[in-house]
């Protein structure tokens, strides 16, 4: 068998290990398997490689160097990050493939320059992915940067979409000089204008969109990949690249619809900062102490807990499943309910859990647990706001108003775990926090948990 | 070149693939599975090991090792982060059953 025969065996075995491992990921069951199907085809994948034919072989040290200088860092800080810093990581890897895939198309234009020839066609991919890989790469470092805390503000000012137009028409206007090998600086500044597109489409995203942005530059990667997989005549880059490419675009869609916000809504316009709203809300909220909330939990048939990122962020999952273990401990039926939002992105807060070992058949989604609410004695709400702001069904000039909730206040009663009065993340008053049922049980999340649990055993 | 259309032919295909192999993924998966999709864009690794491979110049041999180690980077990284939120996830019965 021929070294080109045994390259391409590998890759289709790679890309089928692929689909198999993305199918195998989107159940729960399967989803172990699914990653480790996937890591095999890659790493199948990447041995082949290195036996390419006609490659230099002094520049094979180079790959090698490489691979580890790049390779060694990710393992390590994939290996250490906090759960919570999950979305920041996967913004980190996914600009750096985008990265990757420009630098591919910058190598294959230069090389252009002096003389094999490339058709029109194929450079006009080339730029194409080199545009969107370079996007991707500004704009999920700035994701990162912002996620992590390091950019703070969302900068805004008028004429910011005409401006990025702008950019976008110089980048495609560099990209066709480019395309027609007129030679020059224009490869050089057609990919500054490119990775500058990145950050100003991306500077105007308040960081609660984020985790949307974060699933399109993931499929946008993917896409890239794919557009460079046909530039090289790489089948298992084209087929990986956009098989990513189209998942990530359901993805993305899935996520937005969750938040109750279209894509171009997400992309163009300012959300969260000026949000007022939820005026004139009536009554007062009325505080609970910890050993009278564990009463109400400790008799109760049914509790459900609504976690929230409030709950992360005090470190509380360990002791809010604590909790619950006590609770069932006593014949109480818990179930936790995790709306598609939670967390910083969906399904996030089902790590969360997770990795306080909550098994996921007691997590169930907003769709499958709000007719459960009637029948449900206590509904405990943990660092969790807008999820449960009855707004969201009553009033019309509430930002989120037409936001999917979780039904906390049809429970007989609700107990809401919070650190002060203050409004939170998005600013907006939470009606269900007035509701007469509602008890509010002021106080760090962790600390109060271990409260809580120690009632509930004295009781 | 792999012929134009059956290029255009591959792309859709796997396009269809894409979106219908995640259609009915429930919520909880959403951010492993963003995270598994972000890995296997990591094959972007292979496109620039051969695009650093036939490099001549010194220009193009940086941006090729830059390029190489940015899709390590994806790569490793996608598939720690993927694995270690996967692992996690277990059902009442398998929790008892590593207890025991």
């Amino acid at each position: 068998m021929s070294l080109d025969t045994l390259i391409a065996a590998s890759y289709f075995l790679a890309a089928v290990l692929f689909i198999l491992g993305l199918k195998a990921m989107s159940s729960p069951a399967g989803a172990r398997r699914g990653i480790v199907w996937a890591g095999s085809g890659m790493v199948l994948a990447t041995a082949v490689t290195f036996f390419w034919p006609g490659m230099k072989p002094e520049n094979l040290l180079l790959i090698g160097a490489a691979i580890i200088a790049g390779g060694v860092p990710a393992w390590i800080s994939g290996r250490r990050v906090a759960m919570t810093g999950m979305p920041q990581m996967i913004a980190l890897y996914n600009g750096m493939g985008g990265g990757a895939a420009a630098a591919i198309a910058w190598v294959a234009l230069l090389g252009d320059g002096h003389g094999d020839g490339m058709s029109w066609t194929v450079a006009t991919l080339a730029v194409t992915g080199a545009l969107i890989g370079a996007v991707s790469f500004s704009g999920s470092l700035l994701a990162f940067a912002k996620l992590q805390g390091w950019v703070k503000r969302a900068l805004r000012f008028a004429g910011q979409n005409a401006l990025n137009v702008l950019i976008l028409a110089v980048a495609a206007a560099a990209a066709a000089l480019v395309v027609m090998d007129v030679g020059g600086p224009w490869l050089t500044v057609f990919i500054a204008v490119a990775l500058l597109l990145g950050l100003t489409l991306t500077m105007p995203i308040g960081g609660a969109d984020m985790p949307v942005v974060i699933s399109l530059y993931n499929a946008l990667t993917g896409l890239a990949v794919g557009l460079e997989g046909l530039v090289l005549d790489n089948a298992a880059m084209i087929i990986a690249g956009t098989v990513v490419g189209a998942a990530g675009t359901l993805l993305t869609q899935l996520m937005a619809k969750a938040m109750n916000r279209s894509l171009a809504n997400v992309l163009f316009s300012a959300f969260g900062e000026t949000a007022a709203g939820g005026d004139g809300i009536e009554g007062a909220m009325k505080p609970v102490e910890a050993i009278d909330a564990a009463v109400m939990l400790g008799f109760a048939r049914q509790v459900i807990i609504i976690p929230g990122y409030g709950m992360a962020v005090a470190q509380a999952q360990h002791k809010v499943w604590e909790l619950a273990e006590a609770l069932m401990k006593r014949g109480v039926r818990v179930k936790f309910a995790i709306h598609p939002v939670a967390g910083r992105m969906p399904g996030h807060m089902n790590v969360l859990l997770a990795e306080a070992g909550v098994p996921y058949d007691l997590i169930f989604d907003e769709a499958e647990i709000n007719p459960e609410f009637p029948k449900t004695d206590v509904a405990l709400v943990i660092g969790a706001n807008d999820v449960v702001n009855t707004a969201a069904r009553t009033d019309t000039a509430s930002p989120i108003y037409g936001m999917p909730i979780l039904d906390a206040d049809k429970a007989s009663n609700a107990i809401v775990i919070k650190r002060g009065q203050g409004t939170g993340f998005s600013g907006i008053e939470n009606a269900l926090f007035y509701e007469d049922r509602t008890r509010m049980l002021y106080g760090d999340g962790q600390a109060m948990c271990a409260e809580l649990i120690r009632a509930v055993h004295e009781i | 070149m792999i012929d134009g259309f059956v290029a255009l032919y591959i792309f859709m295909l796997a396009a269809f693939v894409g979106y219908e192999v995640i259609s009915r993924v429930p919520v909880i998966l959403h951010t492993p599975l963003m995270s598994g999709s972000n890995f296997i864009h990591g094959i972007v690794l292979v496109g620039a090991m051969v695009a650093l491979g036939f490099a001549d110049t010194t220009l193009e041999k940086v941006i090729g090792f830059v390029g190489v180690a940015l899709a390590s980077g994806n790569a490793v990284g996608g598939y720690v982060v993927t694995e270690r939120m996967l692992e996690m996830f277990k059902r009442s019965k398998d929790r008892d059953q590593d207890q025991e």
